[in-house]
């Protein structure tokens, strides 16, 4: 390898240079991950080793395992350390995961990531606040409308705005949808999983409901940069109201199927009731949120509990589990989108009339018709899009409840009209350290339906 | 949502601060990352906090108080390391893990401090200002082929 000078580095940890061996040539080595992997036995130190810690579980605080559990003296010949992915259909991406099993029981597990890393934290450091919706929206390409809510939301609290009530409305029935479509693709994905092929067929077909309604609505079924600062990119299409009261009726119909499909299938049940067990200590400790908090029963929701947009305006329930096994992930989620199903027929009526987006000058371009006409009209028009717009001095960090949890953004503004430091706390990313709980001492079967049950969406794991 | 109130900590106090508030029910710690302040080394900060070019930034959130709060620790370039907050909140590995990857800021105490998003081998952290940008020939391992 050419050695190449970089100004900032390089900065290696001592411990990092200790761990990193130098690996054997060969095609295993070439594609290794050196220290990123979970390491053998023999190179664990013992102590860790007694609490199962290791390069992958590690329980929170005052949470001891079951000592019959733990066997420091399991020689290496005894276990096995076997590699799942990246390449893993059950995946959902590229995630790799490292497994030590005995047997078949799991005892370390470690997911490594990074082969989806795109650098989109810096990259947001070269768009302008006009341009951060395209770059954001493709982190979590689920739920698109909620990554560009979170980037609005960030830029605006920094520009002091206060967006019109429609826009605030369309917003919450774009992201509400999108929550029903992520969790629909996760009913599809998951049914896939574990077996069960019309499950599949199903779920896709009920998102595609509603991916057809954002197609009208922002002209693409994904990554719509609908969302931008200052409010929505375009106003409802006409006779919205007549599809959006479709997708209402219909879903809750198709969930009833489901329902027999899949909640009360022997099969389906056998393979997720009690499996992949994390306790709302440890789920709390681990700083999971969204579906993996609430199924453990912690009835912890951003929309209900720190309340944005206009959610403390809406009815809904905050859907919660009991032992937060695999099977309370998905009843939460089957829930969640029923509740959700009730915030959009809520929406339908309380839709405000007005303007979808700010009438300030400072954000918002000026109509398509306006620029035929006047000289200073075309002259903003292309200073808006060539240089964007200054964005006051601060800092702050955003949060809101996307289908996966807490999806954050931490703005750093210097006045400029590009951020200084774009950080977005991606809810998978975090979840995805649950894992190594969820799946100690139960069986390697069991991992699939595990994983699923996370609903980690790499794009944002990686960004 | 909106805002949450901003704190400065001295590195020294960092965790035991961090310790303080879990106490007080700050229970979920929901993001951690760094800042490069490289090309506003002078930005306005309060009476007292000394100037250093990074920032650790951590926004802790109460369940019971409906509240959350950002911490804010500056950290030298010279020796950009503070404490891990991993014997408080296990969930902090990753970002920290992050934080180090992308920042180069190093976590005392952490259990595994490995890069977790760039290659093993990669130099150099991304996310500082002074890292030049579509200069540095795209580094990833090659892999020869084998016939």
């Amino acid at each position: 390898m050419t050695t190449i000078h970089t100004p900032g580095g390089p900065h290696k940890h001592p411990d990092e240079e200790a761990r990193y061996q130098e690996a054997e040539p060969g095609l295993i080595a070439e594609t290794s991950e050196g220290a990123q992997e979970m390491g053998p036995r023999s190179s664990t130190k013992s102590d860790e080793l007694t609490k199962e810690f290791g390069a992958a579980l590690r329980l929170p605080e005052g949470i001891e395992l079951d000592p019959g559990d733990i066997n420091i003296e399991t020689s290496e010949d005894q276990t096995m350390i076997i590699n799942m992915g990246p390449q893993h259909p059950s995946t959902h991406g590229v995630l790799r995961i490292m497994m030590e099993l005995e047997g078949e029981t799991v005892l370390r597990t470690k997911p490594v990531i990074g082969y989806l890393h795109t650098g989109m934290e810096k990259t947001a450091e070269g768009l302008t606040y006009l341009q951060g919706p395209t770059n954001v929206t493709r982190m979590d390409y689920l739920s698109p409308l909620h990554n560009e809510l979170v980037f609005s939301l960030a830029t605006e609290a920094l520009l002091g705005l206060e967006i019109p009530d429609r826009a605030t409305w369309i917003r919450m029935l774009m992201v509400e949808l999108n929550r029903m479509s992520s969790h629909l693709m996760w009913m599809a994905t998951n049914g896939m999983d574990l077996g069960s092929t019309s499950m599949m067929i199903y779920g896709f077909r009920e998102r595609e409901m509603i991916l057809s309604f954002f197609e009208k609505v922002t002209g693409l079924r994904m990554n719509h940069n609908y969302i931008r600062p200052g409010g929505v990119a375009a106003d409802l299409p006409d006779g919205w109201e007549d599809d959006v009261l479709a997708i209402v009726e219909n879903v809750p119909q198709r969930l009833k199927e489901y329902d027999q499909v899949l909640t009360g299938q022997p099969i389906f049940r056998a393979r997720v009731d009690g499996v992949g067990i994390i306790t709302q200590e440890q789920a709390i400790a681990l700083s999971t949120t969204g579906p993996v908090l609430r199924s453990t029963g912690v009835p912890w929701d951003l929309r209900k509990d720190m309340p944005y947009l206009a959610y403390d305006q809406v009815d809904f329930d905050v859907v919660v589990g009991s032992v937060g096994d695999t099977f309370d992930r998905y009843a939460v989620r089957f829930n969640e989108i029923l509740e959700s199903n009730r915030i959009v027929a809520q929406i339908i009526d309380m839709m405000p009339k007005g303007d979808y987006k700010i009438a300030s000058k400072k954000v918002t371009p000026p109509p398509r018709k306006r620029i035929d006409e006047s000289m200073e009209a075309l002259i903003h028009h292309f200073k808006i899009y060539t240089e964007g717009y200054k964005v006051p001095e601060g800092e702050v960090y955003i949060s809101i409840e996307s289908p996966r949890g807490e999806l954050g953004c931490y703005m750093v503004s210097d006045g400029t009209a590009r951020p200084y430091r774009m950080h977005i706390r991606g809810p998978s990313f975090v979840n995805l350290q649950s894992l190594p709980t969820m799946l100690h001492g139960g069986f390697i079967a069991d991992a699939i339906a595990v994983i699923s049950s996370v609903d980690p969406v790499m794009g944002e794991v990686d960004r | 949502m909106s805002d949450l109130d901003s704190t400065f900590v001295e590195r020294e106090n960092y965790f035991p601060t961090v310790a303080g508030l879990k106490e007080d029910g700050y229970n979920l710690l929901s993001d951690l990352c760094a800042v490069d302040y490289l090309d506003h080394i002078d930005r306005a900060l309060p009476e007292g906090v000394a100037r250093e070019r990074f920032e650790v930034v951590v926004s802790l959130t109460s369940m019971s108080l409906k509240k959350k709060l950002r911490l804010r620790v500056l950290v030298p370039e010279s020796d950009p390391e503070v404490e891990s907050l991993f014997p408080l909140y296990p969930g902090v590995e990753a970002m920290e893990r992050e934080a180090y990857d992308l920042l180069g800021i190093r976590f005392k105490g952490h259990p595994d401090p490995t890069r977790i998003l760039l290659p093993q081998d990669w130099e150099g952290h991304p996310l500082r200002k002074d890292y030049s940008v579509g200069r540095i020939p795209v580094q990833f391992k090659e892999v020869k082929r084998t016939r």
